[in-house]
Parts: structure tokens; C-alpha cells; sequence
């Protein structure tokens, strides 16, 4: 039993920080905008979140660190791409590119050194329940923000003006404008967000998943979470499911490589991509549904003539 | 005061001019628009009328000049300061959201924070007292462009504006719903609110407007009362001289012709969730006859074209025959090289790329078909024949350009349009499918590609025209067919063909059930 529940606790430690950085960026998305740059902003979120951490010595500020790097790394995505227009793949992928080689840069004194690790809740009582205890009351904090994030996400997007706004000018900029709602300021609170979300996906890496410093330690995650979005055809429940899928086959195949199953480690590594892919698309079959929540105008320039 | 002078007058505009780079767009116009009266502005395409408007929703911010509402200067800045002054629009291309319900669409528009429920109750009313029926819940994607329009004038109205003002209302609409749209029109001037309508179309200003204000290259021409001009005196101060009428003598022993262009069974699947299927659809178009289709957009006119130009091939090869031979399952180059020229709807990026020259233009859509006289030895591509060709073109067609080879993207609309129709006339097509021949094309220009579209018929090609303007397929056409929601209806030969019978085919009424389709519009 407590097998299973470890085996579910490191699942949903692996599922939280694709799950983090995919409805940021499914914000993002949602508002026309595609920022390639996951990636870089994680690695941001992640060195910045355990330098602080480390240098502070509590990884609560090590947290908040995390954030404010992200959202300020995707600050400049959103001035490159919003004010002067440039091309938002271009500027995305050297996004990734320059917080790769920044957070190496800024990270080389930190390289072994022991960080600070958040404390997972701990609630007298309530986490000493059998089972169900650890899983609903002894997770790390981020865990609860990342769950709490995707159902405000949910609410934020279909409950509410603020988001249909959004989706509006995700669905036609040229008709937005028209309208006189704000394109340019949408999409900067939006790509906003979406960094400091993609900052705290990587402080969850550097102070929880494993509290250290490795250069490149978000290993691709980001680029994962960038095809979440795509595969979940933009809808935040599909995002929560394509992460944990991932995450799961992902434990699932690194404790089938431990007992020694005499199939090739490459190929058992290979399965949560293939099995996150093959589930969504089979959950995205509906051709129209999938239409309907395409956001039309993604990844489009927009300069409003004057 | 002067203000009680003024109290008349809802809307003055003074010297209001709006540049873009070296284009003036709008050259110092004056308008005025007076309380409770529909007042036309009347001007051909590029006349300067959309930029004009969009000056007086905010949207674009004028060079200078003083815009006064009810007497008082203001500075419109935005469309949200436009619509709390009172000035709702109904664009011409809509500003819907089509992956939204009409509610939604609404509720974007409106400030108050009420909920779409209660949004969506007000608009279903709302459209009903004006007979104007919409349902609040159904998906934009999937409405008419007709159903479309409903939407943007009950999001305007909702607004309670005092002036509301209507970009081309008409040119996407069946003849049957423009009269609906003006009984709206009269009954809002009878509640004391004033509408500015833009049109090219005399026939309906002269029906529902007092006055008209008439604006040609970016400048105003003249102020009338269109009730008291007839259609031909306002076409010359739109256009600035007399528009040549088209000529069209009758076809003869049609009916024995050989067939070169057949339409058998054609049925396809919608490619998107907001496209039309073709259902079963069956034409000939027989040497020496043009023949026009007519239909409200979207209703698969785009599919059917892109199904017989070849830019989607057909899995039964038989459905289209070119010249006796079966070409369904061919590409756009295999039927061209059949003898067939198409010219599609959308010009740049579609007739043309928009980057390139002329003669590269040309080389594109001809390399195959006129392969030995533009491509040489060894795949060279012998530019002097090209561009002697492409200069031939621009002589025939008097096509107007600033270069002696420019590129595409330079060209005026309608300049293009007369390349693009030139470019394939030039081969002497015995098959010419046109989409659009004269959409957004000056009187002048449309005039000119109408007559050859005609001539080209006469001299035994097979011509058939996809158009939305009607007007247009009754001056060329010896038949004309409606496309209703994917189905074609039976060509009606041009002397049975009334506006009236043609315009119930494109509300989707059945030939003989015309009295059912009139009670339930």
C-alpha cells in the first residue's frame, strides 16, 4: 500500500510543473499569442528560485523569486513581440536560447551546493490518515497551487467577461480592435502570466522535484508543456489530464527500467511522449470542438493601423 | 445660442483628412448629418468612405479637422468614446468572433457587467420586436452571412446609439433581406435616430435616403437629394465621367453547342466545421454562353470553385469534364493544360503573390501551359518572352501601374483584377471559371472585364461567373443558377429571370414553392 501511494506521490510531483507551465501558456495561447520560450522562462524560474533560496535560505522567497524571474523574462518576449511586432516563433525559440545559456551563467556558484527544499504540508490529524493523508493532505505546496491554478484558469476563461475577452481577441484580433477592447494590453497581462507561471514550474523543479542546482535541469519540460497545450486543444482539464498521463508513464517506465524488463531503456523512455501524444489525440477527435477552440488568430502579428 | 442652431444637426464633420503616407485618403470632408434622417455617403471603392467612418468610430485618428456631436467639439479617440456618445456601426467586414455565440459576440460589446443570460434575453427580444429573429445561443461560425449582419445590428442597437452607421450593408444580403433591412432602417429614423449608410449601390440610396453626401479620390464631389437625381446622374459624380455600359447581344444555337465545361454529381464533404458540403451538383456550360451564379456568401460558392478550378481534386474522376474529357481527379495545372483558365476570388495570395512582379506572376500560372514559349533549354525561363507577354496584357486590359513591371501587392484592387482576368483571357481559354470578376473593381474596370467576359463567350469559350452581386450576373449572363447551402439550382435562362425569382432562390426557396419561402422569411 504504501508502495502505491509513494508511486502516486512522485507522479503527481512529476505531473505539477508541465501542468504549471502548460496553462500558463494555454493563457498565452488563448490570448493569439505563441511564445516558444517556455523553456527559457522555466530555466529562469528555476535558477532564479534556487539562488534565492540558497542565498536567503528559505525557499519560500525562493518561490516568489521564481515567479518574479519568470514574469520578468516573458516582459521582454512580450516588448519584443507586442510593441515592435517582431516575429513571435523567432522570438520565442531565442527566448529559450538565451535563458538556457543565462541561467548557466548566473548558476555556476551554485552548481552543488544543497538548496532549500519547500516542506510539504503537514496538518496534524488530517496528514496521518492512511493512505488518502499523504495524498490529499501531505503534497508539497505547489502541488495545491498548480490544481488550484487550473481550476481558476477553467473559471477565469468560460465564467467570466475578463475571459471571453480574452478568447475573443485569441479568436480575431482585427474584431477586437474594432470593438475598441485593448489587444495590445490583453496580451501583455496574458504572456505575463504565462512567464510567471512557466517561473514557478521551474521553481517547483529546483526547490521541490530535486532541491539543487544542474545546469539545463528543466531537461525539455517546457517544450513538453508547449505541446500539452497544442494536443489538449486548448482546454485546461485536458491540459491537467495530458500532464498527469505524461507524468505516470513517465514513473511508470522509470520503475519498469528499475526491475529490469528486457525491453530497450530508450524505447521504455520514449513511451510517455508516445502515450501522452495517442491519448490526446484520441480525446481531440471531435474535429469541430477542436475548430471551436483553436485560437484563430494564434501566433499572428498584430499593428493596429493609425 | 448657437448650440440651439446646431441642435438639428447630430454630427458635423469639418476638414477632416486622414493621410497614409503619400495617399490622402480623406481630403478635408465635410459632413453633416441631421437628427432623425438616413443620409447616404456614396463613392466607389477607395473613394475614402470606410476610412471616413472609422475616423467617426475611433478607430483610426484623423490628420486633422473637428468632428462636433449635437454642437459640441470632440476628439474621438476610441470606439468606446464613440459608443458613449451614441454612435453604434455595423461593419462591413463583420467584427464577429466566430468561434463564439451570437450572445457572447453581444455581450463583448456592451460595457455593463450583466450577465450573457440576461444579455442574451434582451437580445432575443430586442430582434423579435424588429423582426429581426435570433437565436442568442447558436455559434457564429455556423449562421448565414445574412443571420451574421442580424447580430451586428442588435449588438449596435442594444447600445441605444443616436447615430448608427452601416458600412455596405447590403452586399452580402438576398434582395428579399435588404428589403427587411430597410424596413428596420425606416423604422428607426421614425424613432428619431439618424443612420449614415455607405453604399455604391444607387438603386437603394435613392429609395432610402433623404440626402446624400458623395465622396470620390478621398474628396467630396457633391451634396444632393438622391430622390431628386436618377441613378445615371449619381453614378457620374461617383465615378467622375460616364460608365460604358456592357453589351451583351444574345447567344444563338446555344442549345446545339457542344458542352465544354460539365458538372456531374458533384458532392464533397466539408474540409472545415464552418464549410459548406456540396451536395450532388449538376451544370453544363456549352460554347458561346456565359453562365452566372448567383448566391448569398457562403453558401459553398468558395467549395464549388475550388472543386472545378482543381485546387481540391474530386475522387470521382467524372464529375468534371473538360472538352469531353474527364478531369475531376486532375490538379489545377492538369485541367489548365486541358484548355480550362480560372480566376479565383482572392487576389492576393491567390491570384497572385503578392511580392512578386507581374511577369513573375504570369510565369506562375502559365509555366505549364505555355511551357515552350516561357521556359527555354534546360529549364531556363526566358524572362523577355515573359515580359513581353505581361506587357501585352497590361495593353489589353489598360491595366494602371506605376512601374513598367511592378509588383503584384502595388496594384490597385481593380488594376489587378484586370491582370489577373488578362492573364488568363491571353491564352484564349476555351473553359474560364471567374470568382468575383469586379469585387471591390471601380464602374469603369468592371464594365471593361464584364464586356470581355462576354466576348470571350462569343468567340465559342464556355464561360461561367460566381458572383455575389447581382446586378453584375443579369448584365452578362445567359443563365443564371443559385447555390443555396451547398446545392445548385437549375440554370433559369436570362429572359425568365427576375431579380424577385433569382432572390428567392438565394433564401434557399424551391422553384414553385415561392409563396411558402415569402411567409416564413
Amino acid at each position: 500500500m504504501d508502495i502505491t501511494v509513494n508511486i502516486l506521490l512522485t507522479i503527481a510531483t512529476a505531473a505539477t510543473p508541465l501542468l504549471i507551465a502548460a496553462i500558463g501558456e494555454l493563457v498565452v495561447e488563448r490570448s493569439g499569442v505563441l511564445n516558444l520560450g517556455v523553456e527559457g522562462m522555466m530555466i529562469m524560474g528555476a535558477v532564479g528560485g534556487f539562488g534565492a533560496g540558497y542565498l536567503t535560505g528559505s525557499p519560500w522567497i525562493g518561490l516568489l523569486a521564481a515567479i518574479a524571474l519568470g514574469a520578468v523574462f516573458s516582459l521582454l518576449f512580450a516588448v519584443m513581440t507586442l510593441s515592435l511586432a517582431t516575429n513571435q516563433v523567432a522570438t520565442g525559440l531565442s527566448l529559450t536560447l538565451l535563458g538556457l545559456g543565462l541561467s548557466g551563467m548566473m548558476g555556476t556558484s551554485f552548481v552543488g551546493q544543497p538548496g532549500a527544499r519547500l516542506p510539504n504540508l503537514d496538518i496534524p490529524g488530517l496528514t496521518a490518515i492512511p493512505v488518502i493523508g499523504r495524498l490529499l493532505f501531505g503534497q508539497d505546496p505547489i502541488f495545491y497551487i498548480s490544481i488550484a491554478l487550473t481550476a481558476a484558469v477553467m473559471w477565469f476563461l468560460f465564467k467570466t467577461r475578463t475571459g471571453l475577452t480574452l478568447r475573443s481577441i485569441g479568436d480575431s484580433h482585427t474584431s477586437a480592435h474594432a470593438l475598441g477592447i485593448k489587444v495590445i494590453r490583453y496580451r501583455y497581462l496574458a504572456v505575463i502570466f504565462g512567464g510567471a507561471c512557466a517561473g514557478l514550474a521551474g521553481g517547483h523543479l529546483s526547490l521541490v522535484y530535486t532541491p539543487q542546482w544542474v545546469e539545463n535541469m528543466t531537461a525539455g519540460r517546457g517544450w513538453i508543456a508547449l505541446a500539452l497545450v497544442v494536443f489538449a486543444s486548448w482546454r485546461p482539464w485536458r491540459v491537467l489530464a495530458g500532464a498527469y498521463i505524461f507524468g505516470a508513464v513517465w514513473i511508470g517506465q522509470l520503475h519498469a527500467q528499475a526491475f529490469g524488463i528486457p525491453v530497450p531503456s530508450q524505447l521504455l523512455s520514449s513511451l510517455p511522449y508516445l502515450a501522452t501524444i495517442v491519448v490526446l489525440v484520441l480525446i481531440s477527435r471531435n474535429k469541430r470542438l477542436t475548430m471551436m477552440n483553436t485560437p484563430a488568430s494564434l501566433g499572428q502579428p498584430f499593428v493596429p493601423d493609425r | 445660442m448657437s448650440a440651439n442652431q446646431d441642435d438639428a444637426n447630430l454630427l458635423e464633420v469639418r476638414g477632416l483628412t486622414k493621410t497614409f503616407g503619400t495617399l490622402t485618403a480623406c481630403d478635408h470632408i465635410d459632413l453633416t448629418v441631421a437628427k432623425g434622417e438616413i443620409h447616404a455617403l456614396l463613392g466607389e471603392n477607395g473613394a475614402g468612405k470606410s476610412t471616413l467612418v472609422k475616423m467617426l468610430f475611433g478607430t483610426l485618428e484623423p490628420n486633422s479637422g473637428e468632428i462636433f456631436w449635437n454642437g459640441q467639439a470632440v476628439t474621438i479617440t476610441n470606439p468606446g468614446f464613440a459608443k458613449k456618445l451614441g454612435i453604434g456601426m455595423v461593419f462591413q467586414h463583420f467584427s464577429l468572433f466566430e468561434a463564439l455565440t451570437a450572445a457572447e459576440n453581444i455581450a463583448l460589446s456592451l460595457d455593463d457587467g450583466s450577465p450573457i443570460s440576461t444579455i442574451a434575453a434582451k437580445a432575443r427580444a430586442l430582434s423579435y420586436s424588429y423582426g429581426l429573429p435570433l437565436d442568442p445561443q447558436s455559434l457564429v461560425g455556423d449562421l448565414s452571412v445574412g443571420e451574421r449582419q442580424r447580430i451586428e445590428i442588435i449588438r449596435c442597437l442594444l447600445q441605444t446609439p443616436q447615430l448608427i452607421i452601416l458600412d455596405e450593408p447590403t452586399s452580402v444580403l438576398t434582395p428579399q433581406e435588404a428589403d427587411k433591412l430597410f424596413e428596420t432602417l425606416e423604422r428607426l429614423r421614425s424613432e428619431g435616430k439618424s443612420i449614415l449608410y455607405i453604399s455604391h449601390r444607387l438603386e437603394e440610396v435613392k429609395r432610402i435616403c433623404d440626402r446624400a453626401t458623395v465622396l470620390r479620390h478621398g474628396k467630396v464631389v457633391g451634396h444632393c437629394n438622391p430622390r431628386k437625381e436618377t441613378a445615371a446622374s449619381l453614378a457620374r459624380m461617383m465615378v467622375g465621367n460616364d460608365v460604358q455600359a456592357v453589351v451583351r447581344a444574345p447567344a444563338q444555337g446555344i442549345e446545339t453547342a457542344q458542352p465544354l465545361l460539365e458538372i456531374r454529381a458533384l458532392s464533397r464533404k466539408p474540409a472545415t466545421p464552418f464549410s459548406i458540403p456540396l451536395r450532388n451538383i449538376n451544370l453544363t456550360v456549352r460554347a458561346g454562353e456565359v453562365i452566372g451564379i448567383a448566391g448569398v456568401a457562403g453558401n459553398g460558392q468558395g467549395e464549388f470553385f475550388e472543386s472545378v478550378s482543381g485546387e481540391v481534386p474530386q475522387q470521382d474522376a467524372a464529375s468534371v469534364r473538360i472538352r469531353g474529357k474527364d478531369a475531376g481527379g486532375l490538379s489545377i495545372t492538369g485541367r489548365r493544360l486541358m484548355g480550362a483558365a480560372f480566376v479565383p476570388e482572392e487576389r492576393l495570395g491567390h491570384g497572385a503573390a503578392p511580392r512578386m512582379k507581374l511577369s513573375e506572376n504570369l510565369l506562375l500560372s502559365r509555366h505549364a501551359t505555355d511551357g515552350k514559349v516561357f521556359v527555354g533549354a534546360g529549364g531556363m525561363v526566358k524572362s523577355d518572352a515573359i515580359y513581353a507577354a505581361a506587357q501585352r496584357i497590361i495593353k489589353a486590359m489598360d491595366v494602371r501601374k506605376s512601374a513598367p513591371d511592378p509588383e503584384a501587392a502595388a496594384l490597385s484592387g481593380g488594376n489587378l483584377q484586370k491582370f489577373i482576368v488578362g492573364r488568363e483571357l491571353d491564352r484564349r481559354p476555351s473553359v474560364m471559371v471567374v470568382n468575383q470578376p469586379t469585387w471591390g473593381v471601380d464602374a469603369g474596370a468592371a464594365a471593361h472585364i464584364r464586356q470581355t467576359l462576354i466576348e470571350l463567350a462569343r468567340s465559342g469559350s464556355a464561360v461561367l461567373v460566381i458572383s455575389q452581386d447581382l446586378d453584375e450576373l443579369f448584365e452578362i449572363s445567359d443563365a443564371i443558377a443559385v447555390m443555396h447551402n451547398g446545392e445548385l439550382s437549375k440554370p433559369l435562362p436570362i429572359a425568365e429571370a427576375t431579380f424577385e425569382r433569382i432572390g428567392l432562390l438565394m433564401g434557399g426557396a424551391e422553384p414553385g414553392h415561392a409563396e411558402h419561402a415569402l411567409e416564413t422569411s
